[in-house]
């Protein structure tokens, strides 16, 4: 099998279009999984059940069904209640809520983590509630769940293909509308590969340092 | 029990699982007394103070604070179950140090003090620090104002957290067996700083502690506890000197033979 340099090389500006709108699906989604995910932790934590068990049930449904169909979903459905998206935010909204079922699994860890003490020196100073969230429980219990955080980014990039079936161009379409021409499938999975595998590794460069400070902050 | 009491148990019963922690118990404690709960583990000495700081709920009875019920509120004339809400009012005037200090680890000195005064007692920033200084000093750790927590020592820790409770200006100030982490060294200078504030203050104070120089210098009464239930309740030189019950006779002997 010769493997055809030239259009290995011909292929990267196209591709690195798509890898671009592979990376901006992913920062969108990625962003929502945060704060949505942090949301659904702390719901699920509330004392009044009409907003924790419906929560619950949501975060269980979405993280126990596949991503494609939840993307099938949003990009055929919504828009039959009226509402009509980009594909790229069609498809960040699906990434950042299914991954969302899982950071706020990781923020309920790291709250968990929080010793009962911390909790109950809140109580004796009388401090409101809210105000023993946000000074002190959740900045104790986001620093350790930092690295953990950080994976999903990766996670989530690496599932940035299935966009593909909502019409996104990213990576893969690109290899796919290419190879439709040139049938050279070869050289353009490869490439293809090749700069998933460098996106990757650049995501996870902080993630990993951020995970060597964790460890030596607690060592 | 008398009417005056700020503090009242009536019939206070609590089990955990099986195991019966607080029988049936019932006694008061007046304004600016200072009480000194003792005897052996799993007695329920700390169950009381918890109950007190709403941290851990009676199974039944009635715990009274200057009147108001802890647990229970009145509705539409019935008596229920409290809410947060009530609990948020009727502990506001109570507070306690924990055996493990429980400093936030992510603030520094100073604004583990400032934190409740502030955003409890509605203080402004210059206030609360000022009056945080002033405590500061009197626990002898003006030089730790910025130091991180864990960067003190667990005396020092213990120290501040007594700061951070006198800071919310309490009526009740709940003790619960503030020195058991600390070598005796560590323990001496928190028990000094305990002494100073009860001579200072009026705080109405509950002790549940083994040190038992301490109880015998600031307590004006000691309540033997033993298995859920007060057995001797004295002042502390008679309680200490002349105990009447077999069982507090024992609990003494083993805390002498100990130290």
């Amino acid at each position: 099998m010769n493997f055809d340099w030239q259009t290995a090389w011909d292929s990267v500006p196209q591709l690195l279009q798509g890898l671009l709108i592979a990376l901006q699906a992913t920062a969108l989604g990625y962003v929502l999984a945060l704060v949505l995910g942090l949301a659904f932790a702390l719901a699920r934590r509330s004392h009044q059940a009409w907003l924790r068990l419906p929560v619950a049930f949501f975060v269980e449904f979405v993280r126990s069904t596949p991503l494609l169909v939840q993307l099938f979903f949003l990009f055929f459905v919504l828009p039959t209640v009226g509402l009509e998206l980009s594909p790229m935010w069609t498809g960040a909204i699906g990434l950042g809520v299914h991954y969302a079922t899982y950071t706020s699994e990781v923020y309920r860890s790291g709250i968990d983590g929080v010793p009962a003490g911390q909790w109950e020196a809140a109580t004796a100073l009388s401090l409101p509630r809210r105000r023993t969230w946000t000074r002190i429980i959740l900045p104790q219990a986001i620093p350790r769940v930092v690295p953990a955080l950080g994976n999903y980014a990766i996670s989530m990039f690496k599932d940035t293909p299935q966009l593909t079936v909502i019409t996104v161009a990213e990576m893969l379409s690109v290899v796919k509308a290419l190879g439709s021409q040139n049938f050279q499938y070869l050289e353009l999975i490869t490439m293809a590969g090749l700069l998933y595998l460098v996106a990757a590794l650049l995501i996870a460069w902080p993630v990993r340092i951020a995970e060597r400070r964790y460890r030596k902050e607690n060592a | 029990m008398t009417r005056a009491d700020q503090i009242t148990f009536d019939g206070v019963s609590k089990k955990f699982g099986e195991n019966v922690v607080l029988d049936d118990l019932s006694f008061g404690v007046a304004a600016g007394e200072r009480v000194t709960l003792i005897g052996p583990s799993g007695s329920g000495k700390t169950t009381i103070l918890r109950m007190l700081m709403t941290l851990t709920e009676p199974d039944s009875g009635t715990i009274t604070v200057d009147g108001d019920n802890l647990f229970q509120e009145m509705r539409n004339g019935t008596l229920v179950p409290a809410r947060e809400q009530h609990l948020r009012s009727v502990r506001r005037k109570i507070t306690m140090v924990f055996q493990q200090y429980n400093l936030f680890p992510n603030m520094r000195v100073l604004r583990n003090v400032t934190e409740a005064p502030v955003h409890v007692l509605g203080l402004s920033q210059d206030e609360a620090e000022a009056r945080a200084r002033e405590l500061l000093e009197m626990v002898g750790l003006a030089d730790k104002i910025d130091a991180h927590p864990a960067h003190l020592s667990g005396g020092q820790q213990q120290r501040v957290a007594i700061a951070r409770a006198l800071a919310i200006r309490p009526e009740v100030l709940l003790l619960d067996e503030v020195t058991s982490a600390l070598d005796p060294e560590l323990a001496a200078e928190v028990l000094d700083v305990l002494r100073d504030v009860a001579k200072s203050t009026s705080v109405t104070m509950l002790c549940v502690t083994h040190a038992m120089k301490f109880a015998r210098d600031i307590s004006d009464r000691v309540l033997m506890f033993n298995e859920g239930r007060i057995i001797e309740s004295a002042p502390p030189a008679e309680l200490f000197d002349a105990p009447q019950h077999e069982r507090t006779q024992r609990f003494l002997r083993s805390l002498r033979e100990e130290s």
